[in-house]
């Protein structure tokens, strides 16, 4: 077992991990921050991404000992210190963005990340961007027409 | 996943240090491995992470031109800062699995690892790379040893990949259905002195050079030059559910026709 | 216009809120006070004889507890079905016994052998690794035709074949329909094979069980869609623990699409260990699990026959299919391919004769069941498939052929005895055509031509039966539950209403529109009412959710409660207007005496039902709380017209969709947005199964896609935005809120329409000797089928 600090949500955290731990298995059961989900084992479905350091990574893919010292951030710590929605979570609850919720706060990291990158994408760079999130429930149509409306490209999403 | 130590060295020496132990493993970005690991594939006794060596990071331009690029820099990082020198090569970054995994998975992992499938390989093939390890320089031609197979010996570790900067160059994928790996890659990459394609993703033995369409191709770089050509033999391709090793083999010319005239 | 709350309003879901910022309770988040893990070890051959099990090495491993092999289970039943076929000749099926863990066979890889509980799961997982069955494998059967062939291995010896039952439906019809083939101006016969689907839902089932010796209770939390009906199945068939001393709690589940409507193994399992270790036990399945332990769905192979006059009337229809049970029979699965089929093969056409045969058939493979549609797929994708054959053999418009066909009176009796309430196949063609801009194709394939593509059009109608169902004729049909739906509706004394419904919500939307409903009954607005669901404890016996049935039955059986507690209320709001409750109206939350100003709010009668101080006494109980049992008089019949267009690379062969529109009547709608969203997933599992999905065994039974590695799931870029349209309605008449259902509709009407778009290309691109390619259309399949 190692020591591992790191910062998550803005509070410094530390624990005691093996070896083998991933960064996910930390956050879910080290620190009870179970908005992060397990959907698969290779690596594909995305359920479990955060940001390490700004970036969206597969915290099932990192093990918690490469993120010591790191700044990261899960789905818990996206929405302001009174609850209030931030304006991406917020454009999914206002376009169903979401159905039984277990692929959303992957879905929504990953969508925090690309409008860091990229404030105003086409549907098509959605699309793109979105390769590493698997959703079985929506069909993807109302998660890329949030993310769109996120961006302030609200004509897009009315223009269908 | 099966028990190991986890180490993270600070310097390079370190490194190399803890990888002269019996069973112990270098992790790169670990996109690949760490599944692997999850099937209960590998058991190392421990791995030694290469993530806190800052020497192994970064994109580079040396004296002759070539775009260097440290082993444990990260897809996006080509995928942004090779743009502006080596498009083709910045392309195929940016195409790599999905941007979370682009943005952990590293130069220096794919290559080592030499999945038959990987894209990187091919850049390296097509472009006449040096593989640059703690070691030794060792030319793309020769590192590449057949599926999951390379030149490089036990603890031996990729340091950098230096890249000569192609006339023209594109790499488009066919991208296997569900895990986007490629099907068929085709990287052509046209030099004053020839033209060389690297194909990846079709053959049992790996990355391989597709000499036929290379003499083509530095005849004539033309997409139609490529579509003159018979598609190569369908024995030693790949098969499976995916497709069969003809719908490979024919992959093969058309995603290298396609890249000739993509080329820039 | 949509109003702005209740019925027909565009509610904002206020699930979301909770998922949206990582406060969902799934069951893996669940974790119980000294709780121990276990790891099953499974089989790794599709077939063998199982002689022994070796576990002393693991034994000896760190925190282990114990390892469980079937011998260590006595008195524990197999997993029991809920459904019992009658075959052709009045037989029953063959019901082979279904153990938690292997006893003297393993019969599919996946199968679970042994169980090995430890502290830790690290630990419950290197231990089981250490485990070593003793199986002497034999040759497996895989290929259901070769199943039933003679001198086929047996994948249960003791029932003495692999041919669980040979249903035909109508049996009585089949000399008619023979005969009609006989005489028929046109016959278009096609074989096709309806993939076999891993549902995938991204969240891996888990299972926690807990037991407390100082009560005698058990509790088992689990990814469930239908609490209830594990509680009776594993609680009287399998462990023998009455009701009232097992609670099963369903919490968040993250998606089902069937695959969470069975009893599994695990289930029992972690709640008999807890009990035996007397400590809470806990099962995380991990995806690659979930792909060999998950019931499958699909995995038809048909032959479908047509039989037409000149003029392309459909005189008769005759089917030939083999359907796959997997290894043992779960816990619906006998139904699916006939019942759930069958009836539904008359579609939206006028076919006077039908006969449907059925041969359901036990492989070496993971058992199948039902997925999304379940049953309806098969149906409509053979059937619209057929028709767009025909009306290339005939030279007809395939969307002409369709509408000459139509049924167009209601009620309808089918010859496959079921009877349309209400529907307007017409009016949803013709949305259909305006949505999808079907004029404009030509203009759009000159445009794909120019890159080089060849672009296809594909149309279809489907008809499904949802709002599973009425008991008495289930019960006929050989269900061995009833198919009610139940619901509590509690009102508060200060007003507020919490609603408990057997119906399980896992990505519907239930906590948002059945709210919408009673608070439209009411007049009071939605955050006043409260939707419980999922645990044993505190909803009533209910059946739970699938098959589209949950705002047709349990809405119902919602509306009738709340129509009992306003009954109630309206009695007390007369008592304290001295009126006649003939007299009192209710209307935006407040009673009203007709005629006059005098009215009474809705919070002062609730609080005299809980405060009865002016109050009848004498003719009413204080209290305002009533309960429902909704069985359906009928199922409903929800109805649509889909269309697609896909360009198609000759190149390469593949396939990419273009554009998506799907008109459905589902009767009148409770929440547009919700329903969007069904209908925008079910398209994409359609869509997944027609292009990407398809479970692949080879012929020693094992899964060569057993991983996102190689199971294509459909990503946001291998699909377009869809166009979808509800506005056509016919309500339902046998339920009170006219509605019909919307989530499977999707995933039954998709992929005929993708099938019909790509053969369509091809044709149109001169490859007019290929009529039909099996699903999945892979690049690679179609790239073969070009090639000749």
């Amino acid at each position: 077992m190692t020591k591992v600090s790191m910062t998550v949500n803005g509070k410094s955290v530390s624990g005691e991990v093996e070896g083998r731990t991933l960064l996910v298995d930390f956050l879910r059961e080290g620190l009870e921050l179970t908005g992060t989900h397990v959907g698969c084992d290779t690596s594909q479905c995305g359920a479990c991404v955060v940001h390490v350091d700004g970036e969206a990574v597969k915290s099932c893919s990192i093990f918690a000992a490469e993120a010591e010292g790191a700044e990261v951030t899960t789905i818990e710590g996206m929405a302001a210190p009174d609850g209030t929605l931030s304006p991406l979570q917020q454009a999914f609850q206002d376009h169903h963005g979401l159905q039984c919720g277990f692929c959303t706060p992957g879905m929504v990291m990953s969508a925090a990340a690309l409008l860091k990158e990229n404030p105003r994408p086409t549907e098509a760079e959605v699309r793109d961007y979105l390769e590493g999130n698997l959703c079985r429930c929506t069909g993807y149509h109302n998660i890329v027409k949030a993310i769109m409306a996120a961006s302030g490209q609200e004509a897009a999403v009315a223009a269908e | 996943m099966y028990a190991f130590d986890f180490e993270r060295p600070t310097s390079l020496s370190a490194a190399l240090k803890a990888l002269g132990r019996e069973d112990a493993q270098a992790l790169a970005g670990g996109q690949t491995l760490i599944p692997t690991l999850k099937a209960r594939l590998a058991q190392p006794s421990s791995l030694v992470s290469l993530s806190a060596l800052a020497e192994l990071k970064g994109v580079r331009k040396d004296d002759a031109g070539r775009v260097c690029i440290g082993a444990t820099t990260p897809h996006a990082v080509v995928a942004r800062e090779a743009a502006g020198d080596y498009p083709a090569l910045a392309a195929l970054a940016g195409q790599i699995g999905d941007p979370a995994v682009r943005n952990r998975g590293t130069i220096g992992g794919s290559l080592a690892n030499n999945d038959p499938s990987a894209c990187y390989p091919a850049a390296a093939l097509a472009s006449n790379a040096m593989i640059v390890t703690n070691d030794r320089e060792i030319a793309a031609d020769d590192f590449f040893e057949g599926m999951f197979a390379t030149a490089l010996e036990e603890g031996e570790i990729i340091t950098e990949v230096r890249f000569p900067v192609p006339q023209a160059a594109s790499y488009l994928k066919f991208e296997q259905p569900a895990s986007r790996f490629a099907l068929v890659g085709a990287y052509v990459a046209k030099f004053a002195d020839g033209v060389r394609v690297a194909i990846t993703g079709a053959s049992e033995e790996g990355v391989f050079r597709w000499e036929a369409a290379e003499q083509a191709l530095s005849k004539d770089f033309s997409a139609e030059a490529v579509k003159a050509l018979a598609a190569p033999a369908a024995d030693g391709m790949i098969g499976d559910l995916h497709g069969s090793s003809e719908y490979r083999a024919h992959l093969v010319r058309v995603m290298t026709a396609r890249a000739v005239a993509a080329a820039r | 216009m949509p109003k702005d709350f209740g019925i027909g309003a565009n509610s904002k879901r206020r699930e979301d809120v909770r998922f949206l910022t990582g406060d969902g309770r799934y069951t893996d988040d669940i974790n119980l006070h000294g709780q121990a893990h276990v790891a099953f070890v499974r089989s790794e051959v599709a077939h063998g004889r199982l002689k022994g099990v070796d576990s002393s090495a693991a034994e000896k491993m760190p925190g282990i507890l114990r390892v469980f092999t079937a011998a260590d289970l006595s008195g524990v039943g197999g997993l029991p079905c809920g459904w019992q076929v009658t075959d052709r000749h009045g037989n029953p099926m063959l019901e082979p016994k279904h153990p938690v863990l292997a006893e003297d066979k393993v019969r599919y890889v996946g199968e679970a052998i042994a169980a090995v509980v430890a502290e830790t799961e690290a630990q419950a997982r290197d231990a089981a690794d250490t485990v070593i069955p003793d199986i002497e494998a034999l040759p497996a059967v895989v290929d259901m035709k070769g199943a039933v062939a003679e001198g086929a291995p047996l994948v249960h010896d003791d029932i003495g074949s692999n041919l669980c039952y040979d249903w035909g439906f109508v049996e009585d019809n089949k000399a008619a329909v023979d005969e009609a083939f006989a005489t028929a101006d046109h016959v278009t016969s096609l074989d096709l094979v309806n993939n076999r689907m891993i549902p995938n839902a991204m969240e891996p089932r888990v299972a926690v069980g807990d037991y407390s010796r100082a009560t005698g209770d058990s509790t088992l939390y689990t990814t469930s869609q239908n609490p209830h009906v594990i509680r009776l199945l594993m609680g009287a068939f399998v462990l023998g623990i009455p009701e009232h001393k097992l609670r099963v709690v369903a919490p968040d589940v993250g998606g089902g699409f069937g695959s969470k409507i069975f009893h599994y193994a695990e289930e029992a399992f972690c709640t008999f260990a807890a009990k035996a270790l007397n400590r809470p036990v806990k099962w995380t399945c991990t995806r690659s699990e979930s792909f060999v332990t998950d019931a499958h769905g699909r995995d038809h192979v048909t032959r479908i026959e047509l039989a037409l006059d000149k003029e392309g009337h459909f005189k008769a229809i005759r089917t030939d299919t083999y359907a796959n049970m997997g290894a043992y029979l779960s816990t619906f699965a006998p139904s699916v391919p006939t019942w759930l089929h069958g009836t539904l093969m008359a579609g939206n056409y006028k076919t006077p004769l039908i006969y449907v045969n059925v041969k359901a058939v036990f492989t070496n493979t993971v058992p199948v069941d039902a997925y999304r549609g379940a049953g309806r797929p098969e149906a409509t994708y053979q059937l619209e498939r057929v028709i767009d054959k025909a009306a290339r053999e005939m030279g007809m418009d395939p969307v002409a052929l369709r509408r000459k066909n139509f049924i167009t009176e209601f009620p309808y009796a089918t010859p496959v005895a079921v009877q349309y309430d209400t529907g307007d196949y017409i009016a949803t063609m013709d949305k259909l055509e305006e949505i999808a801009d079907l004029a404009g194709f030509e203009a759009r394939r000159a445009e794909s031509a120019k890159k080089g593509l060849l672009r296809g059009l594909g149309v279809n109608c489907y008809i499904e039966a949802c709002g599973i169902a009425p008991s008495n004729l289930v019960g006929q049909l050989g269900a061995r539950a009833g198919l009610y739906e139940s619901a509590t509706v509690r009102v508060n004394a200060t007003g507020g209403v919490v609603v408990m419904t057997g119906a399980h919500s896992h990505g519907q939307g239930h906590e948002t529109s059945f709210a919408q409903v009673i608070a439209d009954m009411i007049g009071i607005p939605e955050d006043q009412v409260d939707v419980v669901h999922g645990d044993t404890a505190n909803t009533p016996m209910g059946m739970g959710t699938y098959g589209s049935r949950s705002i047709a039955v349990g809405g119902s059986a919602m509306v009738r409660a709340a129509g009992k507690v306003i009954d109630k209320a309206r009695k007390i709001a007369a008592h304290l207007m001295e009126a006649s409750p003939e007299d009192i109206e209710l209307k935006d939350g407040k009673f009203t005496v007709a005629g006059t100003d005098k009215s009474v709010a809705w919070g002062d009668v609730t609080l005299a039902a809980y405060v009865p101080h002016n109050y009848p006494l004498e003719d009413i109980e204080p209290g305002l709380e009533e309960t429902s049992f909704y069985d359906p008089a009928n199922f409903t019949y929800p109805a649509g017209a889909y269309a697609c267009e896909v360009e198609v690379d000759p190149e390469t062969g593949k396939v990419t969709l273009c554009s998506f529109a799907a008109a459905d009547d589902f009767g009148n709608i409770i929440n547009p947005m919700i329903v969007d969203g069904q209908v925008h997933g079910g398209i994409a599992q359609g869509v997944g199964q027609a292009l990407l999905e398809g479970a692949a065994y080879d012929a020693s039974g094992q899964l060569l896609n057993a991983s996102y590695m190689d199971y294509a799931m459909p990503r946001a870029d291998d699909l377009p935005s869809y166009v979808v349209d509800h506005s056509c309605q016919t309500p339902c008449t046998h339920n009170p809120l006219g509605v019909k259902g919307c989530g499977e509709a999707g995933a039954i009407g998709s992929p005929p329409a993708v099938v019909n778009a790509v053969v369509d290309a091809l044709q149109r691109g001169g490859h007019t000797d290929v009529t039909h390619i099996d699903m999945p259309l892979t690049p690679s399949r179609v790239w073969a089928a070009m090639q000749g």
